[in-house]
């Protein structure tokens, strides 16, 4: 049982994922068992979490059994400190979308819940993969669910989202598909990704390997400029998809950099790294100006995202500073973990009030505070979460990203500080055109609080961005050794073994 | 001078039954309606289990004076022809007896193409070959010609003839080249013949060998000798197309295994070339192409080029991990497109022929199992794990990068990404898009429905547990 703790988490979801699907006739039921399914998941990731020791250097929970011995191809799992964190908040996430969707979808409910739950395992599996081939099986895999969630429950541009989406990160998982097939070649027939870490690669082959992972990653996370397919699948898909793309799935890309590309192409990634900061701190700026622009609250929670997750990738590229340090590899993972629990908040919010009137225009809303005052508690305490409020998550892996670009290049950190003020802007500016002033319209006269449901979600989410504001060693703690093993990778070059 | 005429003991049975379904056809009334489907299940069966027993594992043996082998490559390929073909006809039987087609003739023409496909795959002599293919040729376009009231498919039908004939023309304009050159006919005496020519003087061997792939790429419907290919699928009726699109193309590639890997295997600079620039063209005009198309079997038609294509990437390499992947993905090619027609044959009711793609309108609401099994079919032929489809693609795609051809492969990758664009369009429209009015799913019996769950699941099942098809794959080559 605790040797397969990593499978039971990845293959309990998508059993109950398939057996919702065969009951699917009785919804009822069907909402049951997705949470129970959901809830399982939880149970064993949080085992996980704790059972996981931080001291140690590695990997931990490791399963290994031949799966496709002609190709060496082997059933290979486990986690270090870079990757479990992920896994908590994969299932935990999964669990407030099957909540968040109990009485809000009732289309094609059995299919809605077994999407989300096969999903759920499928990015844990992603995040549990040794197998080079085995990570690409999942990380592949995720779009069928999510082309369908996005195309069947989203609103009226749903179709060009769907598409759009898919065949952009399809895209970039196939040129990583040749990227890693040559890694096996170079690497003597092996697609353990620990093995690509030592081996030997010329700086043209490096580079060649790093353009295809960035194109792949960078699609996920997004970067600035092939950012463009997020903007149109958040608003169109449903509450629930914009919570997982936006908590779970571009995480997928952050950690893609650091489980990739950081470690494999290492001299590649040093050459790069200025484009990278560059790329990153246009995505913090730039795109905190777009957002500021927005008037659907849905688009300007996008394209906040887009920036927050700039500050991931500036983390994630500032090891090329004179000091070794691991501040900003570990503020990445940091801003990561927060950004998937404010992301999610701020989604949750916009559902909420986007059931009650149906429209996700600022112009519409107006006064809210007078008839949600519950609400607009929460609301304003995600708000000041997502724009960097000391206190809060927020604050926690933007600072630590901006020490460390501190460390490496004032100009960085200068930058890097404004978009603090962006952040505060975009959100604080639209929490106040949402919330507060006169109630403007019949719509608004109408809404009701929040229901049971919705604040069960509101406060588990509430939990985690104050406590993890406040005491952010649970995690860090946690990761630091897998964080320092990857820093020390990171600073060997490949080009002299 | 040996016969040996055990070996050929399916084949004379098949030819027999035949004979006995004709005359049978003839005698019999018209209500007696299963006899047909009936018999032609024996059939199969029987040749089935005959083929088992004449085999002995792990040796080449040699019938009709060297003409006529049965090495493990011919054996797999005919237990597996066998099997789809009764896969083939318990999806069509329904479809046949809605459409009032002439049943008999239906069931006759289909065995003589079945038995046309044996042959060929059994053939070690290019006379039996060519004997072989053009009695599949002719066959498949009895079938394609029966469907008599259509002008769509008279039209298919004549220009499926024509050119048809001249590339078996081609073909043997290039045979009798090679003969020349070599002073014979057999496949492993033209080995022999090359080797000791020794590379000299070889200007007329060549020659042969340009119009045999010629020829060769004709059958296999390879650009630019692919103008055929999207007319006769759209010209067919759904069940005519299931049998063109599923194991006559086995036939063909096995077909083309033995020319190339037999006889000219010492040509192989030269042909290895030509493969890739016809590969290489036919996966971008296949899958480009594709995309404009409205009607299903026509897209199919040009899906069907591309993946060709990128099943001639396999043969390119020379290789037995590029041969191996080869038969790979050609029997998980025919398994996930079975069961797409398996589903097409089973939503076209009552002379209603599911050709649009917007006739597949809203299937998730009216049957979210067939639907289901659709979304298999497209995902898997797109290449998206965890489905059968993708380990095709990849075992291909990593035969190439090991031979070197990292270019190529980065090629073959991104316009298999245009490819999953049409196939997702499939599914936009059976998921996103409203009922259409037209669509009814035909009541299929018991057996069929078990045939096509098993035949949807097995592409899963591939996906998760690929190792034990691939291991079957080679074991097909170690003849």
């Amino acid at each position: 049982m605790m040797q397969h703790l990593i499978s039971l988490t990845v293959w309990v979801p998508i059993l109950f994922g398939v057996l919702v699907l065969l009951v699917g006739k009785n919804e009822c039921l069907a909402r049951y068992m997705a949470l129970l399914g959901a809830l399982l998941g939880l149970f064993f990731s949080g085992v996980i979490f704790i059972k996981f020791n931080g001291a140690a250097s590695g990997l931990q929970f490791v399963e290994d059994y031949t799966w496709i011995s002609n190709l060496n191809i082997n059933y290979h799992l486990g986690v270090d400190g870079i990757a479990m964190p992920f896994l908590l908040l994969n299932n935990f996430i999964t669990v407030l979308v099957i909540i968040a969707g109990w009485r809000v979808i009732t289309y094609k409910v059995a299919l809605y819940n077994s999407m989300f739950l096969i999903m759920t395992g499928l990015m844990s599996g992603v995040f549990g993969a040794v197998d080079a081939i085995l990570f690409y099986v999942f990380f592949e895999a995720m779009l069928i669910p999510m082309y369908l969630i996005i195309g069947v429950w989203g609103s009226t541009n749903r179709v060009y989202a769907a598409i759009k989406f898919f065949l952009y990160t399809l895209l970039g998982s196939l040129l990583m598909l040749i990227a890693l097939i040559y890694l096996y070649k170079q690497s003597n027939h092996s697609f353990n990704i620990f093995n690509y870490y030592h081996t030997p690669l010329t700086m043209a082959a490096q580079i060649f390997i790093f353009i295809a992972f960035f194109f792949s990653f960078a699609v996920k996370v997004p970067m600035w400029p092939v950012h463009t397919w997020l903007p149109d699948a958040h608003p169109e898909a449903p509450t629930g998809g914009s919570i997982v793309l936006a908590a779970i799935t571009l995480k997928i890309g952050g950690y893609g950099f650091l489980r990739f590309v950081l470690p494999i192409v290492p001299d590649a990634s040093r050459y790069l790294a200025p484009v990278m900061i560059t790329l990153s701190l246009i995505a913090i700026v730039y795109i905190g100006f777009v957002a500021i622009m927005q008037r659907d609250m849905k688009k300007l929670v996008a394209y906040s995202s887009i920036s927050h997750m700039g500050f991931v990738t500036l983390g994630s590229f500032l090891f090329i500073g004179p000091i070794l340090n691991t501040w900003g590899l570990q503020g990445a993972i940091v801003q990561m973990i927060s950004h998937g629990f404010i992301a999610a908040a701020m989604f949750m919010c916009i559902g909420v009030m986007y059931d009650r009137v149906h429209s996700r225009n600022i112009a519409d809303y107006g006064g809210v505070v007078n008839k949600m005052p519950i609400f607009a508690a929460f609301f304003m305490l995600f708000a000041m979460a997502n724009s960097g409020l000391p206190g809060t998550s927020g604050f926690v892996g933007e600072f630590m990203v901006i020490m460390a670009a501190v460390q490496t290049n004032f100009i960085y950190a200068l930058i890097a500080a404004l978009a603090m003020i962006l952040g505060a802007a975009f959100s604080l500016w639209m929490y106040k055109r949402v919330i507060f002033g006169e109630v403007t319209n019949s719509h608004v006269e109408q809404m009701q609080d929040v229901n049971c449901l919705e604040f069960i979600v509101l406060l588990a989410l509430a939990i985690a961005v104050i406590g993890m504001g406040v005491y952010p060693e649970i995690f860090v703690a946690k990761m630091q050794t897998g964080v320092r093993d990857l820093v020390l990778q990171v600073a060997n070059s490949k080009l002299g073994v | 001078m040996k016969f040996n005429i055990v070996l050929a003991l399916p084949e004379i049975f098949l030819t027999l039954m035949i004979v006995i379904m004709l005359l049978v056809d003839a005698f019999s009334c018209q209500h007696k309606k299963h006899l047909n489907t009936v018999l032609t299940f024996i059939t199969l069966v029987g040749g089935f289990i005959l083929q088992i027993l004449v085999f002995r594992p792990g040796t080449s043996a040699f019938a009709f004076n060297q003409m006529f082998i049965l090495d493990t490559l011919a054996e797999g390929s005919k237990l597996f022809i066998y099997l789809f073909s009764i896969v083939i006809l318990m999806y069509v039987k329904q479809y046949i007896n809605d459409k009032k087609v002439l049943k008999g003739e239906f069931y006759a023409i289909f065995l003589f193409a079945i038995l046309g496909m044996q042959v060929m795959v059994s053939a070690d002599n290019f006379l039996v070959l060519y004997v072989g293919l053009e009695l599949l040729s002719l066959s498949l376009i009895g079938l394609v010609a029966l469907n008599r009231d259509s002008t769509k498919a008279t039209e298919a039908a004549m220009k499926y003839f024509i050119l048809s004939a001249l590339a078996s023309g081609i073909l043997l304009y290039g045979i009798s080249f090679i003969y020349g050159a070599t002073a014979s006919l057999q496949l492993r005496d033209i080995t022999l013949a090359i080797y000791s020519m020794n590379g000299e003087n070889n200007t007329m061997l060549l020659f042969g060998l340009v119009f045999v792939i010629a020829g060769l790429v004709f059958k296999l419907g390879l650009v630019p000798f692919h103008m055929w290919v999207p007319d006769v699928y759209e010209g067919s009726s759904l069940a005519t197309l299931t049998i063109i699109a599923t194991i006559a193309k086995i036939a063909g590639i096995i077909f083309v295994i033995r020319i190339l890997f037999t006889a000219l295997i010492l040509l192989n600079k030269e042909w290895v070339v030509m493969l890739q620039i016809l590969a290489i063209l036919s996966l971008f005009i296949g899958n480009i192409v594709a995309i404009a198309q409205t009607n299903i079997k026509r897209m199919l038609g040009y899906s069907a080029i591309a993946h060709m294509g990128f099943v001639t990437f396999g043969l390119m390499l020379v290789s037995q991990a590029g041969l191996s992947a080869v038969v790979f993905y050609m029997l998980v090619y025919v398994i996930t497109s079975l069961a797409g027609f398996g589903v097409l044959l089973l939503l076209s009711k009552d002379g209603f022929e599911c050709e649009k793609i917007s006739d597949l309108s809203g299937l998730s609401k009216i049957h979210p199992v067939y639907a289901g099994i659709m979304l298999l079919v497209m995902f898997s032929l797109a290449g998206i794990p965890p489905l059968a489809g993708f380990y095709a693609k990849f075992v291909i795609l990593q035969a190439l990068v090991d031979s070197g051809y990292t270019t190529t492969a980065i090629y073959a990758v991104i316009l298999s990404l245009i490819g999953a664009f049409y196939y997702l369009r499939v599914v936009k429209v059976m998921y996103f898009d409203e009922k259409d009015a037209n669509l009814q799913v035909a009541q299929a019996t018991l057996s069929t429905r078990t045939i096509l769950f098993i035949n949807g699941g097995l592409i899963i099942l591939i996906g998760i547990a690929p190792k034990f098809l691939m291991l079957i794959s080679s074991i097909f080559l170690l003849g």
